[in-house]
């Protein structure tokens, strides 16, 4: 008994690192987002370029690629990130290219009278951006941002193999110690359930509380 | 005679194949109430539309108080207007949807103080205090903390024109603002365009179906059809009077349609 109670320490410690994980990606991924996703939809030539760059090669290629990029090729240009740092890159960028184009279809999807109304009104094309379009559109971005950040919070499995000691990590751990694979994996699968579910209801009560008083916005 | 607040010269507008506008001129005096009347897909909202830069005109120029709208003046030399100039010219003219186009994330009051602060710097409490000044003109002042989708289409449509009047412009556009309502709203926001008409000297254009409110309301009338003014006068003559065979044929059609003469 005090065995496994051992194990399950270092589980919770794992559980941990994959929240640390997630909590980090997830900022970086909504900031990567947003610059994308407005990125795509400039007037500018080269932002669009850029953006669109980033979007098709980050969706493109695997995460797990993208993580041992970070992590054992960037040392050879001069970078040597720790497995902590080159797992909140590659997540961070990889989800944050999803999102942008979330990003951009939820600004592209309130109506062309928001944007008369601004322009009626005289709003410089930023300020119709701030004040109008994007709250509305957070709106419509948010249960989307919900989905992409639980793929993110699963997608954190792959930064064990960088070493770095998340859920994952620490299950392999305890079965090879062990040799048992039922226990510390069917432990980790429900914890992972229960992150993903905290994260649909955070996500939900946040919406409820943005779409108050809003009507004609899907709830 | 005071020269016109509005100059339309030989202005056209296609989208696609369609011509919409056919070398238009027309002129505004200031104050004066002009309602724009005619068939749907005759050219008259979009006359509206282009005066408040939400379309670009294809060829032809337009005045605004004395200024170039989508030109500018450098070194003696016109050029297309930029960004800056429109939205200096843009000042002048405030514009009401038919659909309202409130802001339904902001409260009402939040909806009339937000163009005021962000275009032109007015501190909130001045900003507040003069949009309750203007909800309480069009009859909303209980309704100032309410949000857009609590109000009626008319309560709505009132409050669209006060956000319009907190940027005082000179020149108000009214397009179709009673198409939107159930019958018995329309006479609230009608009421409210009559009293803006007795107690400010705005210039106001409006492009109408009510017949009856644009022949008590306007200076001035005129036809449209295909892009082109096919007669224009006084309420009296164009109503009661029309010369015109197509006038005749639209009111007719109108009439028949139930609208009050």
């Amino acid at each position: 008994m005090t065995q496994w109670s051992g194990y399950f320490g270092l589980i919770l410690q794992g559980a941990l690192v994959t929240i640390e994980l997630t909590l980090m990606g997830s900022v970086l991924a909504l900031v990567m987002a947003f610059l994308a996703g407005l990125g795509r939809l400039s007037r500018f030539f080269v932002l669009r370029a850029l953006a669109t760059a980033y979007i098709e090669f980050f969706r493109g290629t695997s995460i797990f690629v993208q993580l041992f990029w970070a992590y054992f090729v960037l040392p050879f240009a001069g970078i040597s990130l720790t497995p902590l740092q080159a797992g909140v890159l590659a997540l961070g960028l990889n989800v944050g290219a999803y999102a942008a184009e979330v990003v951009r279809g939820a600004i592209k999807s309130i109506g062309r009278e928001q944007y008369e109304a601004c322009t009626a009104l005289n709003l410089g094309r930023w300020q119709a951006m701030r004040h109008i379009i994007l709250p509305q559109a957070l709106l419509v971005m948010l249960p989307t941002f919900g989905n992409n950040a639980i793929e993110l919070l699963k997608a954190t499995a792959v930064v064990s193999l960088i070493s770095l000691a998340d859920l994952t990590f620490q299950a392999q751990v305890v079965r090879s110690q062990t040799g048992n694979t039922l226990v510390p994996f069917s432990t980790i699968l429900v914890i992972y359930f229960v992150l993903a579910l905290l994260i649909s209801w955070g996500v939900r009560s946040l919406e409820r509380r943005m779409a108050r008083g809003l009507d004609g916005v899907r709830v | 005679m005071s020269a016109p607040i509005i100059k339309i010269d030989g202005i056209s507008k296609s989208f696609g194949t369609f011509k919409v506008l056919d070398g238009l001129s027309m002129q505004v005096m200031p104050g004066e109430k002009l309602a724009l009347i005619g068939p749907s897909g005759s050219g008259k909202t979009t006359i509206l539309r282009i005066l408040m830069t939400l379309e670009r005109i294809d060829s032809g120029h337009i005045q605004v108080d004395g200024e170039h709208l989508y030109h500018m003046e450098r070194n003696g030399r016109l050029l297309t207007a930029d960004e800056r100039h429109l939205a200096k010219m843009r000042q002048k003219i405030g514009m009401v949807f038919q659909l309202f186009n409130l802001f339904p994330h902001k409260c009402v009051i939040d909806n009339v103080t937000l163009a005021p602060m962000l275009t032109k710097g007015v501190p909130r409490a001045a900003a507040e205090k003069r949009a309750m000044e203007l909800l309480d003109m069009v009859g909303m002042v209980d309704k100032a903390k309410a949000m857009p989708a609590q109000l009626s289409g008319g309560q709505k449509q009132r409050v669209a024109i006060a956000r319009a009047l907190a940027l005082s412009p000179k020149i108000m556009l009214f397009d179709e603002v009673t198409s939107a309502l159930d019958p018995e709203l329309v006479d609230e926001v009608l009421n409210v365009m009559r009293k803006l008409a007795a107690e400010t000297d705005m210039t106001m254009l409006l492009v109408t179906h009510e017949m009856g409110f644009a022949h008590d309301f306007a200076d001035r009338v005129l036809f449209f059809d295909r892009g082109r003014i096919v007669e224009e006068g006084k309420p009296d003559e164009i109503f009661r009077h029309p010369k015109q065979e197509r006038t005749q044929g639209f009111l007719k059609k109108i009439i028949a349609a139930g609208h009050r003469v």
